[in-house]
């Protein structure tokens, strides 16, 4: 018995090759819509003369800007395996809030007038309250966060309707449209900010122990748990996140728009699953990175714009838009070679 | 003598009335492998749940090394102490070996996650214990023998040197299973302490050195293999039921036609099996887990399509792999899990029982309703099924009263062929009596019944019943059998 611990049981493996190239095989499927990116670009280019403009492609990221905070909270929702439907209605509910906080009763707003600065603090509370009553009920009721979120979409959409009166909120102090409106380098904040916001957790989800535990725990969360992650926090504290990620969201679009009507960010979720999902996000949860998130936007936000630059009659678009993701979900299931499941 | 590495007292547990674990015993000595045998519900799976501080005993002590066990609060320290491989993996599939190994515990480099420093410790640890696998590589497209390794290497790593192994061997080809052995011995050499679970007792005597049996969760022994001959251990875990079972063993007609004939049937489950059972004749099927026994019956109920072979029902070919064409053939089965494939729980009792017949109650795909309420009635009295009516839903029965339902469904379309999957799993004493009666009385009618199941009770009513192993017909016993002769052939001992 002594010589069997020192005889190898396997051979020793060497550093091949073939796992230099299953890393790079990773990277590669992570750059999956760039291709298809650039692609649509020369496409545009000679479709349109002003498509490769530098104006029209900033109008691209200031238009893409409020989608890609919603599809980065919803990312980081689905990472961990859930659901979190009612993102569409905090980018409406949460900077009206805000408005109606500021703006004088003859405005149609709550007459408090409060500090613009306390009021856009409002909005992102608003945000964290709607994510941590989600959450609740989702992690520590065990409701099924399909439905339970799906409710609260027609409820926040519902509570906007109603303290408005559908009516749309405007004349809001500048600090409200200011995201949209100021430029660094010719490009609005609203841009920046997001691109800063896809970077750090991009890099917290790479590079901290909780965002690995986000993978975690949408991979197999018995696992996690016994791994002495803290399944339930963690999950809630998502919600939380993405509903503050949502309603800057929010007043990026408000920003964008000029005013906030009674159907902000409506139907928007469609939108965002589909360029989650074209970007690699698993509906199943544990799978995706912010990187291929970011490209499924893009890769929208391009197509929008096209289909905008080719004067497609509006009554056409939606049919047409619709059509596009459509494809563009079969193109990334092919070109991934991955289940989108 | 040493400390035990392990020793565990009086362990009792009980969940609400029943008492999975009365008396659980086990002392393990440190660098030896310990096997833990007995019958499925002995409290083999209750006990580990204990030992490895998932749930706490209700009486009774756990001790490391003369210590007593932490608080179950405390799981860093339990992992330090004890691990458990379960059948069931406990890794996160996406992420790559590496960071498995490390979940939670990333090496941190100015509070942030070191890539390079993770994969080196990742290989060093792999290394270590002689695991050859690749630290980047996804866990999904691991084997399931070098997953349970990483598993171990994981265990291994916090500290843990006495390392559970719940059926390690379930999933493994033979090749697979004696490279696991192979890394088990080399292991136990560096000092790690095994406690192995499995149903195969010829392993138990290939890799451990001593052996706990549980039955009807008590400790019936402890004792070193070597002192523990097979039939010695067969009779441990069996049980005194040596007592004749005054069963009026029934002399099946022999001379009867053979209503359903199977021959050379191979599929991924089993192979080259030939089957013939009789008009009036109840033919039993026994095998441990992956044995194929259930994949056996299916394939006559079109839920399993073999890759060749031929069966013959009543003298006509039997189609496989379509459930439809089995029905018409004259099949009626009982599936093996009322909850995933027997009953729709929203539907009431008259629906669930006439699923399989409603062609019979209307034309044209239209059913009937007073028709179906009249044919659903009579199947309710004919099975003594305890409800307030057919409108009922099933959801609100007992399980004795809801596998009746499925009894009923698979009675309803008068078959030639009566399949039944573990027909009595979870069924109260009463409803199983009833339920076993049926099948005297299908056999009475001149049907064809092939029982598959882990209940001795059930298997006792059979003309004859057949072991498989491994997907292969292994023995064959006429009734009368006794219970640890048949358990000896289900286990794998003769033929291990």
């Amino acid at each position: 018995m002594a010589d069997t611990k020192a005889r190898p049981l396997a051979p020793v493996r060497a550093r091949t090759p073939g796992s230099a190239r299953t890393v790079l095989l990773r990277r590669a499927r992570e750059l999956a819509l760039v291709p298809a990116l650039l692609l649509l670009m020369v496409l545009g280019a000679f479709v349109n003369d002003s498509f490769l403009t530098e104006r029209n492609l900033i109008s691209i990221l200031g238009a893409s800007a409020a989608l890609a905070m919603v599809v980065l909270a919803e990312s980081l929702v689905l990472i961990t395996g859930k659901f979190d439907l009612s993102l569409e209605s905090v980018v409406g509910i949460a900077p009206a809030v805000g408005a109606l906080l500021v703006l004088p009763a003859a405005q149609s707003g709550w007459g408090t007038e409060l500090p613009p600065a306390l009021a856009l603090l409002a909005v992102l509370v608003v945000g964290a309250v709607v994510g941590a009553f989600n959450g609740v009920l989702v992690v520590k009721f065990k409701l099924n966060a399909f439905i339970v979120t799906l409710a609260m979409l027609i409820v926040l959409r519902g509570l906007l309707v109603g303290a408005t009166k559908g009516k749309t909120l405007f004349g809001m102090p500048d600090s409200f449209y200011s995201l949209a409106t100021t430029t660094f380098l010719n490009i609005p904040m609203s841009v920046w900010l997001a691109a800063v916001a896809f970077a750090v957790t991009g890099f917290v989800l790479k590079y901290h122990r909780v965002g690995r535990s986000l993978y975690a725990i949408g991979g197999n969360a018995d696992a996690a748990r016994a791994a002495g992650i803290r399944v339930e926090r963690v999950m809630l504290g998502v919600f939380v996140v993405a509903g503050v990620l949502a309603s800057v969201g929010g007043i990026m679009q408000t920003g964008y728009v000029g005013a906030i009507s009674a159907n902000q960010g409506q139907n928007m979720i469609f939108t965002v699953f589909a360029a989650a999902v074209i970007g690699g996000i698993s509906l199943d949860g544990g799978k995706g990175t912010m990187f291929g998130a970011l490209t499924g936007v893009l890769l929208l936000g391009v197509v929008q714009n096209l289909l905008t630059l080719a004067q497609v009659p509006s009554f056409w678009i939606q049919a047409i838009y619709g059509g596009i993701i459509l494809v563009a979900l079969m193109i990334a299931r092919v070109t991934t070679g991955r289940a989108q499941d | 003598m040493s400390t035990p590495l392990v020793e565990a007292q009086g362990v009792v547990k009980r969940y609400g009335p029943t008492t999975a674990l009365a008396d659980g015993r086990l002392t393990v000595l440190p660098g030896e492998s310990h096997a833990l045998v007995g019958r499925n519900g002995a409290g083999k799976s209750t006990l580990v749940t204990v030992l490895t501080g998932l749930q706490a005993p209700d009486e009774g002590t756990v001790r490391f090394d003369g210590e007593p066990a932490p608080p179950l609060t405390d799981r860093d320290a339990w992992r330090g102490k004890v691990a458990c491989v379960y059948q069931k993996p406990t890794v996160v599939p996406e992420l790559t070996v590496a960071e498995n190994l490390f979940i939670n515990r990333q090496p941190l480099r100015r509070g942030f996650i070191s890539w390079r420093r993770l994969h080196k410790e990742a290989a060093e640890l792999l290394d270590t214990w002689d695991v050859s696998v690749d630290p980047e590589a996804r866990t999904a497209d691991l084997k399931v023998e070098d997953r349970q390794m990483v598993e171990i290497a994981r265990a291994l790593s916090f500290g843990a040197r006495f390392i559970v192994l719940d059926e390690p061997t379930a999933q493994l080809d033979k090749r697979e299973i004696e490279r696991l052995f192979s890394r088990m011995r080399a292991l136990q050499d560096s000092g790690v302490t095994f406690l192995f679970i499995s149903h195969h007792l010829q392993e138990v005597y290939e890799v451990c050195q001593t052996v706990t049996v549980l039955r009807d969760a008590r400790w019936i022994t402890t004792a070193p293999v070597t002192d523990m001959p097979r039939a010695a251990l067969i009779e441990a875990m069996a049980g005194e039921t040596v007592a004749e079972q005054e069963q009026a063993v029934r002399t099946a007609e022999v001379d009867a036609p053979v209503l359903l004939d199977a021959r050379g049937l191979t599929s991924d489950a089993y192979e080259d099996v030939d089957l013939t059972v009789r008009r009036g004749e109840v033919v039993g099927l026994a095998g441990i887990s992956g044995s194929g026994k259930t994949e056996l019956a299916e394939t006559f109920t079109g839920l399993h399509t073999p890759t060749s072979g031929t069966a013959r029902l009543d003298g006509r070919p039997l189609p496989f792999g379509d459930v439809q064409a089995s029905l018409k053939a004259g099949v009626g089965f009982v599936p093996r899990d009322r909850h995933a494939q027997g009953l729709v729980f929203g539907m009431t009792i008259g629906d669930n029982a006439t699923l399989s017949v409603l062609d019979r109650l209307g034309r044209h795909g239209f059913v009937g309703t007073d028709r179906k309420r009249g044919f659903a009635t009579e199947l309710i009295d004919r099975l003594d099924i305890h409800t307030e009516g057919p409108d009922q839903p099933v959801s609100d029965l007992s399980g004795g009263n809801a596998q009746k339902v499925v009894m009923a469904r698979a009675l309803a379309s008068d078959p030639r062929l009566l399949v039944l999957i573990n027909p009595t799993a979870g069924v109260d004493v009463k409803s199983k009596e009833s339920l076993l009666s049926r099948v005297d009385t299908a056999r009475e009618d001149g049907t064809a019944v092939l029982v598959v199941s882990d209940e001795l009770d059930d298997l006792r009513r059979c003309d004859r019943v057949l072991v498989l192993f491994h997907g292969r017909v292994v023995a064959e016993h006429p009734a009368g059998w006794r219970d640890h002769e048949l358990i000896a052939s289900i286990e794998g001992v003769e033929h291990g």
